[in-house]
């Protein structure tokens, strides 16, 4: 029975995170003052994203895509490559093309499933040689982001959910499959295969990996 | 009979008497006193050969006066490409105190490169399918000066998972692939730095089972050649070392390889622990104090801080031999010189062998002796310490002492974790293993990439691991773990267990009778029984 590699994006196998990309946005804003509002904005969010990752993804999400809205969706298409080649594709970590070949030579479908948004990960894809991902999609109106995810949002026992759904729609095998991420919020989606991996934990995660004997990797 | 063969035959074999003394075991971290039953034969590692007063100028010799080609400065030409592959850490056990030999090896040799105009030179750790080893150990392994000169770009591990850094060689008529580092492979002289710990140590093991990839090493490591070697300690008798004898002849025609190999002798501690390897009949008041103190320091310790204290002892090994030129000459004067050392004549097979289980292994250097590992050290290792016949009569039942402790390294051993709790209770048929469950653990794209970017043995080892027990599991009748602080490993294992040994003793004599001959080898020791 065929069998699938799931992949966390960022952290896993890059080592940026959601703030980069956010951070890259917020210094691009159309005009100077602007760039540096929404960049000091940006900055001072920081405490304020990380206690709530440890309290709740959700409250993160929430919290996180909010910064986005009044964005225009054209301005963020613009501006993803340039964040492919200045930010993303610089931060991919060297294990990760091994990884990824490793895994493809197997048979095994290769599948991101991020919390990043579709917009901004695209260009990472294609270079990655991955043509099958889920990522979050803002909502727009008359082209203007809201600052709302559309559902699902991608993050934490919905990451699990979808791997499910896809697995049975696509008649593959779970138990055969593989899953790699950093974080303790994607404990579900570890936990719906037959091989979890760890990849560059947090402290929480490596202590869950090694409860559970999974493999621990770093790709750096 | 009985007391014809009681009678002192060799100083390192020793009978027990009614008065002699209770005999130190090691087990797992802890080493314990045990009173063995009268008329035990307990095989001690014999008295170190005298080291090489001056090892570089014996190093020196070697490479000026090598065995079948021209002298090592002879092959140097200006801006030659050359490749010098050294042993991983797994040799000698325990890391020795430095400077290590290689160390001394690698300068002397890096000297004469360098003073005939060889710049383009690499140093490759020979790890196989070996945990690589980290920048401290490899710093350790050659000094300071080397260290800041090579690493990271030309002093490195080798990566069996590089495909790019490989290449094939050819193949033996059996069919069996080579495929060696390609550095290696395309350099115009290969220059191979080796310590001989035990007989199945070097010659053509060093470049040919070191520098290789998956592929080639699953041709020879797998349960039939193991099986077929009797024992693998003993080259003319190991089918293991014919079989990497035929891939010899291949690395031969068709790479330059001048081997530099050298013979220790098997003077594992001095000073405050030399005790351990003495009769203790013959202690001091000095000797048992030094025991006494060690013991009471080390029961008053965590299991980890034990560990961890026994890993920070280096070993006093002294070079005793040091030869250089063609693999295959160089390696016969070599293993001459090891049994020299360690053989020790024995007359008549035990139908008990009983063998404490230190913390000492290839594969566990500052790290944790696994269950897995307890098997091959117990089955593996201790059982093929023979030439020509085994020292356990077939059939008979092997003691094993050790906690047997579920404890497993998770940067170290990620596969054996998952070979011992998801494989072993399905079967224990290591035929049937290697053929449902080798690959899909070789490929695991999560091992793969701990053992290149991480400090993971390769996710196929743990199968060579239980290979490697084969012909002691095929031989043995019982195997029973004494001190075992669960029930679950040693049934796992396919063992029974004892809480203590004077329990495991009357297990085995309920098996083997009551007037069962009885041996101990008197670890830690490095010795191989010469049978008559």
């Amino acid at each position: 029975m065929a069998a699938a590699a799931f992949y966390d994006l960022e952290g896993t196998l890059v080592s940026t995170n959601l703030v980069h990309t956010l951070g890259f946005y917020s210094r691009n804003q159309p005009g100077l003052l602007k760039s540096f509002k929404k960049s000091a904005s940006t900055l001072l969010s920081i405490p304020v994203f990380a206690i709530t990752d440890q309290y709740s993804r959700k409250v993160f999400n929430d919290l996180y895509f909010k910064r986005y809205k009044g964005q225009s969706e054209d301005r963020l298409r613009f501006l993803a490559d340039e964040l492919f080649e200045t930010v993303l594709k610089p931060a991919v970590f060297p294990g990760t093309y091994e990884l990824l070949a490793k895994s493809s030579s197997l048979g095994l479908r290769q599948v991101v499933v991020t919390g990043a948004l579709d917009v901004s990960v695209k260009p990472l894809m294609e270079h990655l040689g991955i043509t099958e991902y889920v990522a979050n999609r803002l909502e727009f109106v008359n082209g203007i982001a809201t600052g709302r995810l559309l559902p699902p949002v991608m993050a934490a026992a919905t990451k699990a959910s979808w791997i499910r759904v896809f697995a049975e729609r696509e008649g593959l095998s779970l138990s055969d499959s593989f899953a790699y991420t950093d974080s303790m919020s994607d404990l579900p989606m570890l936990s719906v295969v037959g091989h979890p991996a760890a990849i560059n934990p947090d402290m929480r995660l490596r202590q869950t990996a090694l409860h559970h004997d999974w493999p621990i990797l770093s790709l750096k | 009979m009985a007391l014809q063969l009681r009678r002192k035959t060799h100083e390192s074999v020793v009978y027990i008497d009614r008065d002699s003394a209770p005999r130190i075991m090691p087990s797992g971290e802890d080493f314990i006193l045990e009173d063995l039953p009268i008329g035990t034969r307990v095989l001690y590692p014999n008295p170190p050969m005298k080291g090489l007063p001056n090892r570089e100028a014996a190093i020196r010799y070697a490479l000026n006066h090598p065995h079948g080609c021209d002298p090592l400065f002879a092959q140097l030409e200006p801006g030659m490409r050359v490749t010098v592959a050294v042993d991983d850490i797994s040799l000698p056990l325990p890391p020795m105190a430095t400077p290590d030999i290689r160390q001394t090896v690698l300068e002397i040799v890096l000297d004469m490169l360098a003073g005939h105009g060889v710049d383009d030179v690499h140093i490759v750790i020979a790890n196989s399918l070996h945990r690589k080893m980290t920048e401290w150990e490899m710093k350790r392994m050659v000094g300071t000066r080397i260290f800041d000169a090579y690493y990271p770009d030309r002093y490195y591990n080798h990566d069996a998972e590089w495909t790019e850094g490989m290449v094939k060689i050819g193949e033996t008529k059996h069919k069996e692939p080579l495929v060696l580092n390609r550095r290696a492979a395309e350099s115009d002289l290969l220059i191979y730095v080796n310590i001989n710990l035990v007989p199945m140590d070097g010659g053509h093991k060093s470049v040919a089972v070191g520098l290789c990839d998956y592929e080639s090493l699953r041709a020879h490591h797998e349960p039939q050649t193991i099986r077929d070697s009797d024992s693998y300690m003993d080259p003319a008798r190991s089918e293991l070392n014919h079989k990497v004898h035929r891939l010899g002849k291949i690395v031969d025609e068709h790479l330059n390889v001048f081997h530099i190999e050298t013979a220790i002798n098997n003077r594992m501690y001095k000073g405050d622990m030399d005790f351990l390897l003495k009769n203790e009949d013959d202690f001091t008041a000095f000797d048992r104090m030094k025991f006494e103190a060690m013991r009471y320091t080390m029961g008053k310790l965590p299991r980890a801080a034990r560990r961890k204290l026994l890993h920070t002892r280096p070993a006093q090994y002294e070079m005793i031999a040091c030869h250089a030129g063609k693999t295959e000459p160089v390696h016969d004067k070599i293993v001459a010189k090891a049994f020299e050392q360690y053989a020790i004549p024995v007359r008549g097979q035990c139908d008990i062998l009983i063998t404490g289980i230190p913390d000492i292994s290839p594969y566990n250097v500052y790290s944790i002796l696994n269950p897995l590992l307890v098997q091959v050290m117990g089955l593996g290792y201790h059982f093929n310490f023979y030439r020509n016949k085994p020292l356990l009569k077939k059939g008979g039942v092997l003691i094993i002492h050790h906690p047997c402790y579920d404890e497993f390294d998770h940067k170290f051993h990620p596969s054996y974790i998952e070979f011992f709790n998801r494989l072993l209770p399905e079967t224990r048929d290591a035929f049937v293993l290697r053929d449902k469950y080798e690959r899909e653990f070789a490929n695991n794209p999560s091992y793969v990439e701990m053992y290149r970017r991480g400090n993971a043995y390769h996710g196929a080892h743990p199968f060579f691991m239980w290979y490697w027990g084969e012909n002691g599991r095929q031989h043995v009748g019982k195997v029973i773990a004494a001190g075992a602080e669960n029930a679950h490993v040693p049934a796992m294992l396919g063992w029974e267990r004892a809480d203590n040994l004077t329990e495991a003793i009357a297990m085995a004599r309920s098996y083997m009778g009551n007037s069962a001959e009885i041996t101990m080898l008197h670890q830690p020791m490095i010795g191989i029984a010469d049978m008559e």
